[in-house]
């Protein structure tokens, strides 16, 4: 989730709410055990090009890293060894508000 | 003055002495011995003794049965009765159960919230407050009835009616309109909170005194002696409604820790003789928390000893 | 309005452990005002729970959908047939709503997704306090308007005690939040309405039979009955 500099904001404030929703999120995943790092709030502005291009690249790598969000499940099964799937799934959805 | 009931609390009043009460806590279990020492320890030096209810709403054993020691034991009990824990059927039970023991001192609280104490999950009850126990116990006093309408033809309460005022709690402006709604209601003696701020006292005093009040109840100064420094803080920063003035903190914390508890206990005894030229003071309830061993000493150096005899 | 607020979602988790269909079904009502139970929440406790599942390995068939009211059967109905698809619902709707389903679907395993608190009022958003606990006999006639059943710890209607200290509850210290001091308060707003005698005298007692202690309550108007 990205969102503009604190303060900077378009919509005044919409950054710093976007911050508390992500940090509820981020419990709410922890709380059914998915690590709450899959989604991560940022703060840059539209011009920050650079920027941009390097926190798309961490999250990228931490997702990489996390490994797939949703096991793939067979009827009946328990808790399988994680299959790989052939995207990267999981990715966080970048947004510039 | 005339009297009401056979308290020997309300005689000593009425023939114009300063009265001398205290309390004691009864222990967290069910030893007999406790309240027994503590009654030995104070007992000649004061002219009735509070038994606590479940202070601070820590379980303890209850008041009238420490009361009931006591009486036995020959001395004057005061049972504090807290609207907390009992409804009216349980606390009018109380009361009866008190007046078939010979219990002439009651006095009425709401209490202390259960959030404070060692059962913070209990369910309250305040089926009545203070007031409305004032009321109560009056009107089984002198008109033998029960709330529910029931008439005890004998064996009606011939109980003292007590409560508690702080003069230090907020709004001021309502302590005095508060204290005349009890004594409206039925109450007869007063023990206050536990002064160290003498200013807000005496003013608090002045105000009920232009009311006439002083002449409807008897205000009895509660005191409680500083054992040091420690507590003269905590009392002052974590206690809601206590009053502790910068000036007592810094006394007590300019003198070397071994002398602080007798420091303490001159702060209380110059309250004492202060507090001895204040209109309508009618007596002192000294409060000496897990320190009563000090009370004899406390109304000895006071010159309130021997207390007078009453018939 | 009725305010709730959302259970522990491993509390729910444990509920609907042995199930395999589940229906999440919020509440339009006052839930929703509060943000605990309407069709977002309904929406993002089903997502959740899906994961999760799917997480374990479990197969599951878990829906959400949205009622207006959960308190009145005419809403209720409309799930009557849908309903047979799943083995159990967790409900997001009050105390009042869970019951009301679990009656109407009385075979089904009926499951509370919040934890229903009080009857109370939006200060800001996000902030909801108490201010009515249906007593059943309304005393703010003379209290300025503002409850002592309520606003007092202590529910005095003598108050304030021995406790209050700049305005605020004794119990400020314990809850770790300033809480107002429901008689101070009191006091303020009949000095402001130039009602301060009402101090002065003792109050009357208070019946508490028409409140919770009298047992469960009902409310027939034969004037508006069929």
């Amino acid at each position: 989730m990205a969102g503009c500099l604190e303060g900077d904001c378009h919509f005044q404030s919409g950054n710093l709410r976007a911050k508390k929703r992500v940090g509820y999120v981020k419990k709410l995943l922890e709380s059914i055990g998915v690590a709450g790092d899959r989604i991560a709030m940022y703060n840059l502005s539209a011009g920050m090009g650079p920027k941009f291009a390097e926190i798309a690249k961490e999250m990228t790598e931490k997702i990489r890293e996390l490994g797939p969000f949703l096991k793939k499940s067979t009827p009946g099964a328990e808790s399988a060894a994680p299959k790989t799937t052939s995207q990267a799934s999981g990715s966080a959805s970048l947004a510039v508000a | 003055m005339k009297t009401t009931t056979p308290s020997k609390l309300e005689k000593i009043i009425a023939a114009g002495h300063y009265a001398v009460t205290s309390e004691c806590g009864p222990p967290r279990d069910g030893r007999p011995g406790v309240i027994e020492e503590k009654g030995k320890m104070i007992g000649k030096h004061v002219d009735a003794i509070n038994v606590t209810d479940n202070q601070t709403a820590v379980v303890r054993q209850c008041s009238l049965s420490a009361c009931i020691r006591l009486k036995s034991m020959g001395l004057e009990p005061v049972l504090q009765m807290v609207t907390r824990d009992r409804n009216r059927i349980g606390m009018q039970s109380d009361i009866l159960g008190a007046t078939a023991w010979g219990i002439h001192n009651i006095l009425c609280l709401t209490g202390d919230h259960q959030r404070f104490g060692d059962h913070p999950n209990a369910a309250n009850v305040f089926d009545m407050d203070s007031t409305r126990l004032i009321q109560t116990v009056k009107m089984m006093r002198d008109e033998g009835k029960l709330l529910g309408g029931h008439e005890m033809h004998e064996g009606r309460p011939k109980m003292f009616i007590g409560a508690a005022e702080n003069p230090f709690a907020d709004p001021f402006e309502i302590r005095v309109l508060r204290l005349a709604k009890k004594v409206k209601a039925g109450a007869q003696f007063i023990q206050t909170q536990c002064i160290y701020n003498m200013e807000k006292f005496k003013e608090w005093m002045r105000q009920l005194c232009d009311m006439g009040l002083h002449e409807k109840v008897a205000i009895l100064a509660g005191l409680t002696p500083m054992k040091n420094v420690g507590m003269a803080r905590y009392m002052k920063n974590r206690v809601p409604g206590m009053d502790v003035p910068d000036a007592i903190v810094k006394r007590l914390a300019g003198v070397p820790k071994e002398k602080q508890a007798e420091e303490g206990i001159n702060i209380l005894l110059e309250q004492i003789e202060e507090l001895k030229q204040v209109k309508g003071i009618k007596g002192f309830h000294i409060m000496a928390i897990e320190w009563e061993e000090k009370v004899p000493e406390i109304v000895e150096r006071a010159g309130l000893y021997p207390r007078p005899e009453v018939d | 309005m009725i305010m709730a607020k959302p259970k522990p979602i491993d509390e729910i988790i444990g509920y609907i452990g042995n199930f395999n269909k589940i229906m999440v079904a919020g509440c339009n009502g006052c839930v929703a005002v509060c943000e605990a139970g309407g069709m977002k929440e309904a929406e993002v406790l089903a997502s959740a729970l899906r994961i999760y599942f799917t997480q374990q390995g479990r197969q599951m068939k878990i829906d959400e959908l949205s009622l207006t009211r959960q308190c009145d059967k005419e809403y209720l109905e409309e799930i009557k047939e849908k309903i047979y698809d799943y083995d159990a619902v967790v409900t997001l709707a009050c105390g009042a709503g869970v019951q009301f389903m679990a009656e109407m679907y009385n075979d089904k395993f009926i499951f509370p997704g919040v934890d229903t608190c009080f009857i109370g009022v939006t200060e800001d958003q996000g902030y909801w306090t108490e201010r009515c606990q249906a007593c059943g006999q309304c005393v703010l006639a003379t209290t300025g308007g503002i409850c002592p059943i309520v606003r007092c710890s202590k529910r005095m209607l003598n108050g304030p005690c021995g406790g209050s200290a700049s305005g605020k509850c004794e119990l400020s210290v314990v809850a770790g939040h300033d809480i107002p001091c429901g008689w101070h308060l009191i006091f303020e707003r009949l000095k402001k309405l130039g009602e301060i005698q009402r101090f002065g005298e003792p109050a009357g007692d208070k019946d508490w039979s028409h409140s919770r202690d009298g047992g469960p309550r009902e409310i027939v108007r034969e004037d508006v009955r069929p």
